[in-house]
C-alpha cells in the first residue's frame, strides 16, 4: 500500500497549479514578429534579386529561399539559431531557415561518429519526416487530381 | 517600380503562420516535427485545390519561406508533370520544382556541418 | 530473518563512514554560484578528449581516483565499486570500471543511482561483505541532452519548467574509519507514475516518488520532520521542488526552509537553466562538496538525501508511455563526537 495514494487527474491537477506558466501571448506576438521577419527578409531578397540580376520571377524566389536556406544554416553553425529559437519558437521554426536548422543541428552534433554514420547518417534525422509526407502528399493529391480530372 | 505593400503582406502572411502554429505548440501536445510534417501537408493540399498559388500571388515569400511551400512545390512539380507523362509524370515530377531547395539544404548543410563544430 | 530492516528502510548497525569524495564539474558549473566548492573543474565539456562521451567517461574515472587518493586506499584495498549514469547500458561506468582492478556492480535508477550505490555499499559492509567500497555517478549536458532530447543547435523552445542535465561526477570512499560523517540508515523506494508524459517535465513526473519515499522513511523510523535539518533531494528542480512541498502539505509535513535541492541549486538563478539543473552528477558532487561539509562544520547534524530518478527512455517517450519516478533514500549524519 503506497502513501502517496493520488489518481493522476488529482496530480495533474496540482502539476497544473504549481508549474511555472508558459507566457503564451508573448510567445504568439514574438513568433509573428519574428516569422514575419524573416519571410519579410525574404521578400526582399526576392526583390533585390530581381532587380539586380536577369532571372524570372520564380527563378529570383528560388534564389531567395536558397540563400535564407544558407542564412539558417550559417547561424546555426554560429551557435545563434537556437536561441532565436528559444526566443521566437515557431517564428524561426516555421520559415525555411528553421528547416536549414533541422539539417544542421543533428549532424553537427554527431560529427564526432564520423562522415557517413555522424553527418550523412544524421542530416535527414528531423528533416526526413517533412520530405517524406511531402513528396507522399504531393503524390496523392497529384494522383488524385489525374483520377478526379480537377 | 518597388511595390510597398507585398512587404506588408509578406511580413504579416508570413507572421500569421508562424502565429497559428505557435498556438497549436503551446495549446496541444504537438510536436516541431508534428507542427512542420502537417504544414507541408496542408501545402500539399492547398496546392491540389489551387489556392497556395493565389496566396503566393498575394503574400509573395510570406508564403515560399514558411516551410508550405515545400508541399507547394513538391505538389506543382508532381501536378504538372502528371498533365504531361500521366501516373510516370508523377514520380518523374515530384522533385522537379523542389529540386533547388531540397539540393541546396542537404549541399549546404553539409558543408557548414563540415566548418562549424558544436557548442561546448 | 531481516533483523536489521524496518518496513522498507536498512538500519545499519555499523553505519559505515563517508571516508572522502571527490567531485568534478564541467565549465557552466564551475561558472555557478557552487563553483568553487568542486574538486576539479574541465575547462571544456569534452574533458580534452575528442568526444563528449569520451569526456564524461574522463570525468567519472578523475572523481573515483581523486576520492581513492583523498582516502589513501588503492584498487587492492577497495572491495567493491558501485557506480552508474545516464547513458544507455550505463556505458560510462562500465568503462571506468573497465580500468579499474576492483569488482564492479552497475547500477541504473536514473538520477537516484549515487544514493542507490550509497545504500546498497552502506549495506554491503553492514552485511560484512566488505570493508571498503567505493560508489560514483556522473551525468554529462551534451551526452544526456543528444540521448535523450533534441540537438542541442536545434532551434525549439523550451518551457521555463525544464531542467538542463549537469556535467559532473562525484564519488565517495565508504570505510570503517576516518571521514566526518556516516550512513545510518538507507530506505528504498517504489516506483511511482501520476502520469506524466511530458519528457520536458521530469520534476513533475520525479516528485510524488520522492514524496512517497519520505513519507515511508518518516513512517519506518517513527520520525518526523523535527528530526532532521535538511531533507536534500536529487533534482528535481524549481518546478518539481513545489509539487513535493504540496504533496507533503497535504499529509501534514511542511517542509519549509528544510527543503533543498542539488539540482536547482547549482546552476544559482540563472534564468537560461529554466528550472535548474537534473542529471544524477547533480547529487554525487553537491552532496560531497557542499553539504559533507556543513555536516562536518556542524552547521548541520543530520540530513535526509533523496535521490529522485525519472524512468524514461527514447523509446519509450516516442510510444507516448508516461515517465515512472524512483526514488531512494539514505541518512547522512555528522559522526558522534567528531
Amino acid at each position: 500500500m503506497k502513501n502517496i495514494n493520488k489518481t493522476k487527474d488529482e496530480y495533474k491537477e496540482i502539476v497544473k497549479n504549481e508549474q511555472p506558466v508558459v507566457e503564451k501571448g508573448r510567445n504568439v506576438l514574438r513568433a509573428f514578429l519574428v516569422g514575419g521577419g524573416i519571410c519579410l527578409f525574404g521578400q526582399i531578397l526576392w526583390d533585390l534579386y530581381l532587380y539586380l540580376f536577369d532571372l524570372s520571377k520564380q527563378d529570383a524566389g528560388t534564389l531567395a529561399t536558397i540563400t535564407m536556406i544558407f542564412l539558417g544554416g550559417l547561424l546555426t553553425g554560429l551557435d545563434i539559431y537556437d536561441e532565436l529559437g528559444q526566443f521566437a519558437g515557431a517564428g524561426s521554426l516555421v520559415p525555411v531557415t528553421g528547416f536549414a536548422n533541422s539539417m544542421v543541428s543533428p549532424a553537427l552534433e554527431y560529427k564526432q561518429e564520423g562522415f557517413i554514420m555522424g553527418i550523412g547518417a544524421n542530416l535527414f534525422s528531423i528533416a526526413g519526416p517533412v520530405l517524406t509526407y511531402g513528396m507522399v502528399s504531393a503524390f496523392i493529391i497529384g494522383a488524385l487530381k489525374n483520377i478526379f480530372g480537377g | 517600380m518597388i511595390e510597398i505593400g507585398i512587404f506588408i503582406l509578406s511580413f504579416s502572411v508570413g507572421g500569421l503562420i508562424c502565429a497559428v502554429c505557435q498556438l497549436i505548440l503551446d495549446n496541444t501536445r504537438l510536436t516541431p516535427a508534428h507542427i512542420l510534417v502537417g504544414l507541408v501537408i496542408l501545402g500539399s493540399i492547398l496546392t491540389g485545390l489551387g489556392w497556395y498559388e493565389s496566396l503566393i500571388k498575394i503574400a509573395g515569400a510570406g508564403a515560399t519561406i514558411p516551410v508550405s511551400n515545400f508541399g507547394y512545390i513538391l505538389t506543382k512539380g508532381a501536378l504538372d508533370a502528371a498533365q504531361k507523362d500521366g501516373l510516370l509524370g508523377l514520380f518523374k515530377g515530384v522533385l522537379a520544382r523542389a529540386s533547388a531547395g531540397i539540393s541546396a539544404s542537404v549541399i549546404i548543410a553539409f558543408f557548414i556541418t563540415l566548418i562549424f563544430n558544436p557548442k561546448e | 530473518m531481516a533483523v536489521k530492516k524496518r518496513g522498507q528502510t536498512f538500519v545499519y548497525s555499523n553505519p559505515p563512514h563517508i571516508v572522502a569524495h571527490a567531485s568534478i564539474v564541467g565549465p557552466e558549473e564551475s561558472r555557478g554560484p557552487y563553483g568553487e566548492y568542486f574538486d576539479l573543474h574541465c575547462s571544456d565539456t569534452k574533458c580534452g578528449k575528442d568526444s563528449w562521451e569520451k569526456g564524461e567517461e574522463q570525468m567519472a574515472a578523475d572523481a573515483v581516483n581523486l576520492s581513492m587518493d583523498k582516502a589513501s586506499v588503492s584498487a587492492a584495498d577497495v572491495d567493491f565499486l558501485l557506480g552508474g549514469d545516464l547513458l544507455n547500458q550505463i556505458i560510462t561506468s562500465d568503462f571506468v570500471a573497465r580500468d579499474q582492478d576492483i569488482p564492479f556492480l552497475g547500477l541504473y535508477s536514473a538520477c537516484a543511482t549515487l544514493v542507490e550505490g550509497l545504500l546498497l555499499g552502506a549495506g554491503l559492509m553492514d552485511g560484512g561483505f566488505a570493508d571498503c567500497v567505493v560508489a560514483f555517478a556522473s551525468s554529462h549536458y551534451q551526452t544526456a541532452e543528444r540521448q535523450y532530447r533534441t540537438p542541442l543547435e536545434y532551434g525549439v523552445q523550451y518551457p521555463p519548467y525544464k531542467q538542463f542535465t549537469v556535467t559532473a561526477a562525484g564519488s565517495y570512499v565508504l570505510g570503517w574509519t576516518g571521514g566526518g560523517v556516516w550512513i545510518t540508515h538507507g530506505t528504498l523506494g517504489k516506483v511511482m507514475d501520476l502520469g506524466v508524459s511530458d519528457p520536458n517535465d521530469l520534476g513533475s513526473a520525479m516528485a510524488p516518488a520522492a514524496a512517497e519515499l519520505i513519507l515511508q522513511h518518516f513512517s519506518d523510523l517513527k520520525r518526523g520532520i523535527v528530526d532532521y535539518d535538511l531533507i536534500l533531494t536529487g533534482d528535481l528542480g524549481k518546478s518539481g521542488i513545489k509539487m513535493l512541498t504540496v504533496l507533503l502539505e497535504e499529509k501534514g509535513i511542511l517542509l519549509s526552509d528544510k527543503l533543498m535541492d542539488c539540482g536547482a541549486e547549482i546552476f544559482g538563478g540563472e534564468k537560461k537553466y529554466g528550472a535548474g539543473g537534473s542529471g544524477v552528477g547533480a547529487s554525487a558532487a553537491f552532496v560531497g562538496s557542499v553539504i559533507i561539509p556543513r555536516l562536518i562544520s556542524g552547521e548541520l547534524e543530520r540530513v535526509l538525501l533523496v535521490g529522485t530518478g525519472a524512468l524514461l527512455s527514447t523509446i519509450t517517450v516516442k510510444q507516448s508511455e508516461t515517465i515512472p519516478g524512483i526514488s531512494h533514500g539514505v541518512v547522512i549524519e555528522k559522526l558522534p563526537g567528531g
